[in-house]
């Protein structure tokens, strides 16, 4: 577990920039951009398409690396962690969920779940104990031998929050979890995170375009031109 | 260190559980690389044949001389006051008859391959008595061995199942005369089974040749013999004569022929080799291509760029060697054995062989397919851990 109070902010993001280059041009996504999320907070990012919500997110889990500034999560600076570290650093700490599930279509629910236990050094039968237990929590115990093909899209979501959750991390990072889904399927989709929050205390940061979506959350903040507000974007 | 090997375990488990969903192009690449080793190998066991005939010619304690300076039979000539005073030297072997000292003729003869119809210089041996217990492995198979004084011949194997009109019962044009075949013999699989021999008491006329040979085998008390051997002939000031082991003799015959067929080997080989290359290097960014999002998903929960790495390059090198070994394979099953002629470029006659895909042959082919499996694997390998992780997790 990261070492932080429930006072204390979990991810702290200082001065960030994030450039990129295509070709000559350089593109600004995000200037300056400062933010503090509290441990148990279940925050949801919108803002147009190309406004810099995925690559925030990315940068808070260690999938990217800011041009400029800082990235803290539970006291530890992310952004200036070496490659293999920080994948260590990520399997331990961050759970992700993915609009498309990200799933692999060659395992069943049950092994695709345990994929991110077979980076610990837990035996075969803890492995499956804990991914039979994720399954549970996300109600899918009785597709658990299902080929990701075979499950519906909100069921593939559900897996992929049980692979998310299998090693109870601090911080589950989603990026548009309900994008590909219907509404129904969706709800579902929120209704479980709401419960990793609030049962789970489960640090949720959440991209969305979806403002019905956004609604589950304790906080909502917009990113737009590369800065964050409180308010909407007109 | 155990986490990283079960990360490329399961890497590698699941990369080869989604082989059938790129069946196509993996079989592309797999069977170029079975065509490029079944040529390798193919051309490489004639390299072999001819290596291994010149080989089998050899005995160990058996020698033969030539004129000083000859490098070959056809470049050689001694009189038969040589012939005698050689059977003479120490170290020679005895039976009944005397000192086992074959003073032999060497001529060559034009007659047409079973398979073309073409002419081809076939070695014609004038022998005397002692030659087949010299070479002991000479054995019979048909017919009968020809009358001493009288224009017949025996044929070796070799040369009866490459040229036309060398059966037990036909005959050969020599000269302006036609000598009967009487038999067929082998001489465990060497050089001797290409000939065709007759007393060298009839060859010698045939061709107008006065009393001279071309060289003597001998076979020595032993292998040891041979220096003692060398010494009482090269220190003899009656003779100007090369001394040489079987061995080394059939070696620096094969040399150019072994050389010229393994280098051409080789050379087909890297040529071929490239071009699967590039087919593995297409197969394997088309599989690194099709698995973008699903390799940035695993980098992504965690796992790190060496277990990717690996389990691509060990995709590419599982594709090459199965390649390989069917390449290998078939090579085994269409040339092994299978029987030609070819020119020895020493001696202008041409020799007998058979294919010869041994172990050490199928070893090199797969060891090469490997190569190219590796260095097909390993630049898309690399594309794979180094694509930006927040960008290939888009990819559709």
């Amino acid at each position: 577990m990261m070492q932080t109070t429930v006072d204390e902010a979990l991810v702290k993001v200082s001065g960030v920039d994030k450039i990129f280059k295509r070709g000559s041009e350089v593109i600004h996504v995000l200037g300056g951009l400062d933010l503090e999320i509290p441990t148990g907070e279940f925050l949801a990012l919108m803002g147009p398409s190309g406004s810099g919500k995925s690559t925030l997110l990315n940068l808070v889990g260690g999938l990217d690396r800011p041009s400029e500034g800082s990235v803290e999560v539970g006291g530890h600076r992310i952004d200036r962690l070496p490659g293999r570290k920080l994948a260590a650093w990520r399997a331990r700490h961050v759970g992700l969920v993915f609009q498309f599930y990200n799933l692999m279509p060659v395992l069943t629910a049950q092994k695709n779940v345990e994929l991110p236990l077979l980076l610990t050094s837990l035996s075969r039968a803890e492995r499956k104990k804990r991914a039979a237990l994720a399954l549970d929590i996300v109600g899918l115990t009785h597709r658990a031998g299902h080929y990701p093909r075979q499950l519906s899209g909100g069921e593939q979501q559900r897996t992929g929050i049980a692979r998310a959750i299998v090693t109870d991390p601090t911080l589950l990072l989603c990026d548009e979890p309900t994008g590909d889904l219907d509404r129904k399927a969706g709800d579902e989709v929120l209704e479980l995170l709401q419960a990793l929050n609030r049962e789970q205390g489960k640090t949720i940061i959440m991209v969305t375009h979806d403002q019905h979506a956004a609604e589950r959350a304790s906080r909502t903040l917009y990113l737009n031109k590369g800065q964050l507000s409180t308010e909407p974007v007109d | 260190m155990f986490n990283w090997f079960s990360q490329i375990l399961a890497v590698t488990r699941f990369s080869l559980r989604s082989l059938p969903q790129r069946k196509g192009s993996s079989a592309a690449a797999m069977f170029g690389i079975t065509g490029v080793v079944a040529v390798m190998v193919g051309v490489l066991s004639i390299a072999q044949g001819v290596l291994r005939t010149m080989q089998n010619s050899a005995v160990d304690e058996n020698a033969i001389v030539l004129r000083s300076g000859a490098e070959t039979e056809m470049m050689s000539v001694l009189s038969g006051d040589d012939t005698r005073i050689i059977a003479e030297a120490s170290g020679i072997a005895r039976n009944d008859l005397g000192a086992l000292a074959s003073p032999e003729m060497f001529v060559v003869i034009n007659l047409p391959m079973r398979t073309t119809g073409t002419d081809a210089n076939v070695p014609l041996r004038g022998i005397e008595r002692q030659a087949m217990d010299v070479r002991d492995r000479f054995q019979l198979t048909q017919g009968r061995m020809f009358e001493w004084g009288i224009n017949e011949v025996i044929v070796g194997v070799g040369a009866n199942n490459q040229y036309s009109g060398l059966e037990v019962g036909s005959s050969i044009p020599v000269g302006q005369e036609q000598w009967p075949v009487v038999g067929i013999f082998e001489a465990g699989g060497g050089l001797a089974e290409s000939e065709i021999w007759v007393d060298s008491a009839v060859l010698k006329p045939a061709f107008r040749r006065g009393n001279f040979y071309q060289s003597v085998f001998v076979k020595l008390n032993s292998p040891d013999s041979f220096e003692d051997f060398k010494d009482s002939l090269t220190s003899d000031p009656r003779l100007n004569v090369k001394p040489m082991r079987e061995a080394a003799y059939y070696d620096s015959q094969s040399t150019t022929l072994y050389n010229m067929i393994t280098g051409l080997g080789t050379l087909i080989a890297v040529i071929m080799g490239l071009g699967a290359i590039f087919g593995a290097l297409n197969t394997m960014y088309t599989a690194v291509s099709s698995r973008t999002r699903e390799i940035a998903t695993l980098r992504a929960l965690g796992f790190s760029s060496g277990p990717v790495i690996i389990s691509v390059i060990t995709e590419s090198l599982l594709l090459a060697f199965f390649g390989g070994l069917i390449g290998a394979g078939l090579a085994w099953l269409a040339f092994d054995g299978f029987r030609t002629a070819t020119l020895s470029w020493s001696s202008f006659s041409a020799i007998t062989f058979a294919f010869d895909v041994n172990m050490r042959l199928l070893a090199q082919g797969i060891f090469f397919a490997m190569v190219i499996g590796l260095v097909g694997g390993l630049f898309p390998a690399i594309r794979a851990a180094r694509q930006p992780i927040a960008h290939a997790l888009r990819e559709q």
